[in-house]
Protein backbone atom coordinates (compact mmCIF):
# COMPACT_ATOMS: atom_id res chain seq x y z
CA UNK A 1 0.00 0.00 0.00
CA UNK A 2 1.38 3.36 -1.03
CA UNK A 3 1.08 6.28 1.32
CA UNK A 4 1.12 9.91 0.40
CA UNK A 5 1.41 12.42 3.21
CA UNK A 6 -2.29 13.25 3.04
CA UNK A 7 -3.62 9.71 3.48
CA UNK A 8 -1.04 9.09 6.13
CA UNK A 9 -2.09 12.09 8.19
CA UNK A 10 -5.69 10.96 7.79
CA UNK A 11 -4.75 7.52 9.11
CA UNK A 12 -2.87 9.07 12.01
CA UNK A 13 -5.86 11.21 12.85
CA UNK A 14 -8.08 8.13 12.88
CA UNK A 15 -5.64 6.17 15.03
CA UNK A 16 -4.99 8.92 17.57
CA UNK A 17 -7.58 9.10 20.35
CA UNK A 18 -10.12 11.87 20.00
CA UNK A 19 -10.14 13.13 23.57
CA UNK A 20 -7.43 15.75 24.00
CA UNK A 21 -6.89 14.69 27.60
CA UNK A 22 -6.30 11.08 26.59
CA UNK A 23 -3.95 12.24 23.84
CA UNK A 24 -2.10 14.52 26.28
CA UNK A 25 -1.76 11.66 28.75
CA UNK A 26 -0.42 9.25 26.11
CA UNK A 27 2.17 11.84 25.06
CA UNK A 28 3.11 12.48 28.69
CA UNK A 29 3.35 8.75 29.38
CA UNK A 30 5.55 7.86 26.42
CA UNK A 31 7.82 10.90 26.50
CA UNK A 32 8.13 10.93 30.30
CA UNK A 33 8.60 7.16 30.35
CA UNK A 34 11.26 7.37 27.65
CA UNK A 35 13.21 10.02 29.57
CA UNK A 36 13.11 7.78 32.65
CA UNK A 37 14.12 4.76 30.55
CA UNK A 38 17.10 6.73 29.21
CA UNK A 39 17.90 7.60 32.83
CA UNK A 40 17.76 3.93 33.84
CA UNK A 41 20.10 2.94 30.99
CA UNK A 42 22.55 5.63 32.14
CA UNK A 43 22.17 4.57 35.78
CA UNK A 44 22.85 0.89 35.02
CA UNK A 45 25.93 1.95 33.04
CA UNK A 46 27.26 4.14 35.87
CA UNK A 47 26.57 1.34 38.38
CA UNK A 48 29.43 -0.64 36.85
CA UNK A 49 31.88 1.96 38.18
CA UNK A 50 30.11 3.74 41.04
CA UNK A 51 27.85 2.99 44.01
CA UNK A 52 24.10 3.50 43.80
CA UNK A 53 24.11 7.03 45.17
CA UNK A 54 26.82 8.37 42.86
CA UNK A 55 25.26 6.53 39.91
CA UNK A 56 22.00 8.36 40.61
CA UNK A 57 23.75 11.71 40.84
CA UNK A 58 25.65 11.10 37.60
CA UNK A 59 22.40 10.09 35.90
CA UNK A 60 20.83 13.40 36.94
CA UNK A 61 23.86 15.38 35.76
CA UNK A 62 23.85 13.60 32.38
CA UNK A 63 20.13 14.21 31.84
CA UNK A 64 20.53 17.86 32.89
CA UNK A 65 23.33 18.24 30.36
CA UNK A 66 21.19 16.68 27.61
CA UNK A 67 18.30 18.96 28.55
CA UNK A 68 20.54 22.05 28.48
CA UNK A 69 21.70 21.17 24.95
CA UNK A 70 18.13 20.44 23.80
CA UNK A 71 16.94 23.72 25.34
CA UNK A 72 19.78 25.66 23.72
CA UNK A 73 18.70 24.48 20.26
CA UNK A 74 14.98 24.92 21.01
CA UNK A 75 14.26 21.19 20.71
CA UNK A 76 13.06 20.78 24.28
CA UNK A 77 10.44 23.51 23.92
CA UNK A 78 9.20 21.89 20.72
CA UNK A 79 8.85 18.51 22.38
CA UNK A 80 7.18 20.14 25.39
CA UNK A 81 4.31 21.54 23.31
CA UNK A 82 3.21 17.92 22.71
CA UNK A 83 4.54 16.12 25.74
CA UNK A 84 3.27 18.51 28.43
CA UNK A 85 3.97 16.99 31.82
CA UNK A 86 6.09 14.32 30.12
CA UNK A 87 8.79 16.94 29.68
CA UNK A 88 7.88 19.03 32.75
CA UNK A 89 8.00 16.48 35.57
CA UNK A 90 11.36 14.74 34.91
CA UNK A 91 14.59 16.39 36.08
CA UNK A 92 15.11 17.48 32.45
CA UNK A 93 12.12 19.81 32.92
CA UNK A 94 13.74 21.29 36.01
CA UNK A 95 16.93 21.84 34.00
CA UNK A 96 14.91 23.41 31.17
CA UNK A 97 13.37 25.81 33.69
CA UNK A 98 16.88 26.94 34.67
CA UNK A 99 18.43 27.06 31.20
CA UNK A 100 15.53 28.87 29.46
CA UNK A 101 15.55 32.04 31.58
CA UNK A 102 19.36 32.05 31.62
CA UNK A 103 19.35 32.35 27.82
CA UNK A 104 16.27 34.57 27.72
CA UNK A 105 17.50 37.24 30.15
CA UNK A 106 20.98 37.53 28.68
CA UNK A 107 19.86 40.76 27.01
CA UNK A 108 19.32 42.30 30.47
CA UNK A 109 22.86 41.62 31.61
CA UNK A 110 24.72 38.87 33.40
CA UNK A 111 23.90 39.86 36.98
CA UNK A 112 20.50 41.56 37.06
CA UNK A 113 19.35 39.60 33.99
CA UNK A 114 20.72 36.07 33.88
CA UNK A 115 21.78 35.86 37.53
CA UNK A 116 18.57 37.22 38.98
CA UNK A 117 16.19 35.22 36.79
CA UNK A 118 18.03 31.92 36.52
CA UNK A 119 16.04 30.47 39.43
CA UNK A 120 12.76 32.18 38.52
CA UNK A 121 10.96 28.84 38.35
CA UNK A 122 13.46 26.51 39.96
CA UNK A 123 13.85 28.85 42.98
CA UNK A 124 10.42 28.10 44.45
CA UNK A 125 11.04 24.39 43.85
CA UNK A 126 14.31 24.54 45.79
CA UNK A 127 12.93 26.85 48.49
CA UNK A 128 9.92 24.73 49.40
CA UNK A 129 11.72 21.45 48.79
CA UNK A 130 14.49 22.55 51.15
CA UNK A 131 11.94 23.73 53.74
CA UNK A 132 10.07 20.42 53.56
CA UNK A 133 13.35 18.53 53.93
CA UNK A 134 14.32 20.68 56.91
CA UNK A 135 10.98 20.11 58.64
CA UNK A 136 11.26 16.36 58.06
CA UNK A 137 14.85 16.50 59.38
CA UNK A 138 13.69 18.09 62.65
CA UNK A 139 10.94 15.46 63.02
CA UNK A 140 13.40 12.67 62.20
CA UNK A 141 15.89 14.02 64.76
CA UNK A 142 13.17 14.32 67.43
CA UNK A 143 12.05 10.75 66.69
CA UNK A 144 15.60 9.45 66.99
CA UNK A 145 15.93 11.20 70.39
CA UNK A 146 12.52 10.27 71.73
CA UNK A 147 12.12 6.82 70.18
CA UNK B 1 13.14 -5.86 34.21
CA UNK B 2 14.29 -2.59 35.77
CA UNK B 3 14.08 -0.93 32.34
CA UNK B 4 10.40 -1.81 31.91
CA UNK B 5 9.55 -0.58 35.41
CA UNK B 6 11.53 2.61 34.90
CA UNK B 7 9.52 3.32 31.75
CA UNK B 8 6.11 2.42 33.20
CA UNK B 9 6.49 4.05 36.64
CA UNK B 10 8.22 7.14 35.22
CA UNK B 11 5.53 7.46 32.56
CA UNK B 12 2.75 7.01 35.12
CA UNK B 13 4.18 9.76 37.35
CA UNK B 14 4.16 12.06 34.31
CA UNK B 15 0.54 11.15 33.51
CA UNK B 16 -0.45 12.29 37.01
CA UNK B 17 1.23 15.62 36.25
CA UNK B 18 -0.60 15.81 32.91
CA UNK B 19 -3.96 15.22 34.61
CA UNK B 20 -3.12 18.06 37.03
CA UNK B 21 -2.29 20.29 34.04
CA UNK B 22 -5.48 19.40 32.18
CA UNK B 23 -7.99 19.30 35.03
CA UNK B 24 -6.73 21.95 37.44
CA UNK B 25 -5.65 25.57 37.09
CA UNK B 26 -2.23 24.78 38.59
CA UNK B 27 0.67 26.41 36.75
CA UNK B 28 3.70 24.30 35.77
CA UNK B 29 5.79 26.05 38.44
CA UNK B 30 3.26 25.06 41.12
CA UNK B 31 3.17 21.48 39.88
CA UNK B 32 6.98 21.24 40.02
CA UNK B 33 7.01 22.69 43.54
CA UNK B 34 4.20 20.37 44.60
CA UNK B 35 6.05 17.35 43.20
CA UNK B 36 9.22 18.05 45.16
CA UNK B 37 7.35 18.67 48.44
CA UNK B 38 5.23 15.56 47.85
CA UNK B 39 8.44 13.62 47.22
CA UNK B 40 9.75 14.70 50.63
CA UNK B 41 6.49 13.67 52.30
CA UNK B 42 6.32 10.28 50.53
CA UNK B 43 9.95 9.63 51.40
CA UNK B 44 9.38 10.60 55.04
CA UNK B 45 6.42 8.22 55.17
CA UNK B 46 8.70 5.45 53.90
CA UNK B 47 6.65 5.02 50.73
CA UNK B 48 9.15 6.23 48.14
CA UNK B 49 12.14 3.98 48.79
CA UNK B 50 10.23 0.81 47.77
CA UNK B 51 9.26 2.56 44.53
CA UNK B 52 12.88 3.63 43.95
CA UNK B 53 14.04 0.03 44.55
CA UNK B 54 11.56 -1.22 41.98
CA UNK B 55 11.76 1.43 39.29
CA UNK B 56 15.26 2.91 39.67
CA UNK B 57 15.45 5.97 37.44
CA UNK B 58 11.68 5.74 36.90
CA UNK B 59 11.36 6.97 40.48
CA UNK B 60 14.50 9.12 40.78
CA UNK B 61 14.27 11.07 37.49
CA UNK B 62 10.80 12.64 38.05
CA UNK B 63 10.90 15.55 40.50
CA UNK B 64 9.29 13.40 43.21
CA UNK B 65 12.71 11.74 43.28
CA UNK B 66 14.35 15.10 43.93
CA UNK B 67 12.22 15.41 47.08
CA UNK B 68 13.15 11.86 48.03
CA UNK B 69 16.81 12.79 47.59
CA UNK B 70 16.43 15.82 49.91
CA UNK B 71 14.64 13.77 52.56
CA UNK B 72 17.16 10.92 52.40
CA UNK B 73 20.08 13.33 52.60
CA UNK B 74 18.68 15.02 55.69
CA UNK B 75 18.16 11.65 57.42
CA UNK B 76 21.70 10.52 56.70
CA UNK B 77 23.19 13.80 57.94
CA UNK B 78 21.10 13.64 61.13
CA UNK B 79 22.29 10.07 61.70
CA UNK B 80 25.90 11.20 61.30
CA UNK B 81 25.99 14.57 63.06
CA UNK B 82 22.71 14.98 64.95
CA UNK B 83 20.72 18.19 64.82
CA UNK B 84 23.14 20.23 62.63
CA UNK B 85 22.53 17.67 59.89
CA UNK B 86 19.05 19.14 59.53
CA UNK B 87 20.69 22.12 57.86
CA UNK B 88 23.31 20.37 55.75
CA UNK B 89 21.85 17.07 54.60
CA UNK B 90 19.21 18.07 52.08
CA UNK B 91 21.09 20.38 49.77
CA UNK B 92 24.23 18.30 50.16
CA UNK B 93 22.46 15.36 48.57
CA UNK B 94 20.94 17.59 45.88
CA UNK B 95 24.14 19.52 45.18
CA UNK B 96 25.10 17.59 42.04
CA UNK B 97 21.85 18.35 40.25
CA UNK B 98 21.71 21.98 41.36
CA UNK B 99 25.31 22.70 40.41
CA UNK B 100 24.93 20.95 37.05
CA UNK B 101 21.78 22.96 36.28
CA UNK B 102 23.47 26.26 37.13
CA UNK B 103 26.74 25.59 35.31
CA UNK B 104 25.13 24.20 32.15
CA UNK B 105 22.56 27.01 32.15
CA UNK B 106 25.27 29.68 32.34
CA UNK B 107 27.30 27.96 29.62
CA UNK B 108 24.15 27.78 27.47
CA UNK B 109 23.54 31.48 28.08
CA UNK B 110 27.11 32.19 27.06
CA UNK B 111 26.75 30.57 23.64
CA UNK B 112 23.00 30.92 23.12
CA UNK B 113 20.82 33.71 21.86
CA UNK B 114 17.26 34.29 23.01
CA UNK B 115 14.66 33.19 20.47
CA UNK B 116 11.04 34.02 19.92
CA UNK B 117 8.77 32.06 22.23
CA UNK B 118 6.07 30.63 20.03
Amino acid sequence: MKLDPKTYSKMVRRAVPHSPVLKDCLWAFFVGGSICLAGEILRQTYLTWYDGEMAGTLTSISLIFASAVATLFGWYQKLATHAGAGTLVPITGFANSVVSPAIEFKTEGWVSGVGAHIFGIAGPVLAYGTLAGWVWGVIYWAMSKGG
Amino acid sequence: MSYLWAFVIGGAICVVGQLLLDYTALSPARILTGYVVTGVVLSAAGLYQPLADLAGAGASVPLLGFGHLLAQGVCRAVDETGLPGVFTGGLCAASGGVTASLVFALLAALVGRSRDQN
